[in-house]
């Protein structure tokens, strides 16, 4: 590291400026790439922490702990309950919108500005779906009875613990929709033409992201 | 293959990587429905589990392609994790035991079951 008389010389907020726009370059990515993998890795923390309250919860309690496969069943035109079918709907849903995006991604790179505009809007379409079976699913808990502080079937921190979680992850995927949508509107208007399209990468690892974060709730709050 | 142009792969990669998601899917769904319990369940959930994790970060975020700067700083921080999952479980152990033995909370109860 060379460092000259003159910047060592500088002392208080003009050296600590100086220290942060010196022509110095750890990551080798777009900048907007390298913030948003800043921000996933905060967002992994957040989602660790209501996972490992979860864990801490269901663990001390002495109560029963309900059995998702029988609360998330789902009857289909008056037949026997379907252990746990919605939520398996709900993640091939989230897979196939992770697919549709990794190729909007590439059809970016390829500076196919139709097929990146429509695979975004369909992966925001997704989303959509998603997000709606979430409410359903939301609605016939509170049906049920289910409360933060209450259910009828065992331990009271299931209900906290429920819309805590899928509520949060919810929220994300709602937030990426609107994401998705505002990119790709930007992307039709030629906004990217000249910048270069990362911006669909970037776009793409927080979808992905919100992806990932379902495996392990569905791994961890729906089948163990 | 990572220039400056970005993570540009073959169409097909992310084919394959979509297509085993969904099998790995169908896999853990299968373990609920055919009621797989008891060890045997916590090991395949949690292997399926770790495998689309795994691939999800490696094709679709790009992880495998990235420079170790860029791979390290996202995967260093949540080894972390596991040091505050260690200490939340044995302080949990401790909360149910002494909710066991000091305030005769009754342990071994089945949940009632759900009525659709």
């Amino acid at each position: 590291m060379a460092q000259s008389s003159n910047t060592t010389s500088q002392r208080g907020m003009s050296s600590f400026v100086h220290d942060w726009s010196a022509d110095k370059q750890t990551y080798q990515v777009p900048w907007g790439k390298a913030m948003m993998w800043v921000f996933l890795v905060s967002d992994t923390f957040i989602f660790s922490c209501f996972l490992v309250g979860y864990m801490t919860v269901r663990m001390t309690t002495a109560d029963p702990w309900p059995l998702a496969t029988e609360v998330f069943a789902l009857s289909f035109f008056g037949s026997d309950p379907i252990p746990l079918v919605l939520i398996a709907i709900m993640t091939f849903v989230l897979i196939t919108s992770s697919g549709t995006m990794a190729l909007a991604v590439n059809f970016g790179y390829q500076r196919n500005k139709r097929k990146t505009v429509a695979f975004m809007v369909l992966t925001a379409l997704l989303g959509m779906t998603f997000v709606g079976m979430q409410v359903f699913e939301w609605s016939k808990l509170i049906g049920y009875g289910v409360r933060p502080w209450s259910n009828p079937w065992g331990a009271p921190q299931f209900g906290a613990v429920f819309y805590m979680i899928t509520g949060f992850h919810g929220l994300h995927v709602s937030a990426g929709v609107i994401y998705l949508l505002i990119i790709a509107r930007r992307i039709r208007r030629g906004h990217y033409d000249q910048k270069g399209y990362e911006i669909v990468e970037i776009t793409g690892l927080y979808w992905h992201f919100v992806d990932l974060v379902w495996v392990f709730i569905f791994a961890f709050f729906y089948l163990l | 293959m990572n220039t400056d142009t970005g993570q540009q792969h073959p169409l097909g990669v992310y084919y394959k990587i979509w297509t085993l998601l969904f099998v790995l899917s169908l896999f853990s769904y299968m373990v609920d429905y055919l009621d797989v319990q008891g060890a045997l369940r916590w090991t395949l959930v949690l292997v399926f589990m770790a495998l689309k994790a795994g691939f999800i970060m490696a094709i679709f975020m790009h992880v495998k392609w990235e420079r170790m700067a860029l791979v390290l700083t996202i995967l260093a921080p949540p080894t972390l994790l596991l040091v505050l999952i260690s200490i939340m479980a044995l302080e949990s152990n401790y909360s149910h035991g002494t909710r066991v033995e000091h305030l005769g909370h009754e342990p071994d109860r089945a949940p009632l079951h759900v009525e659709h």
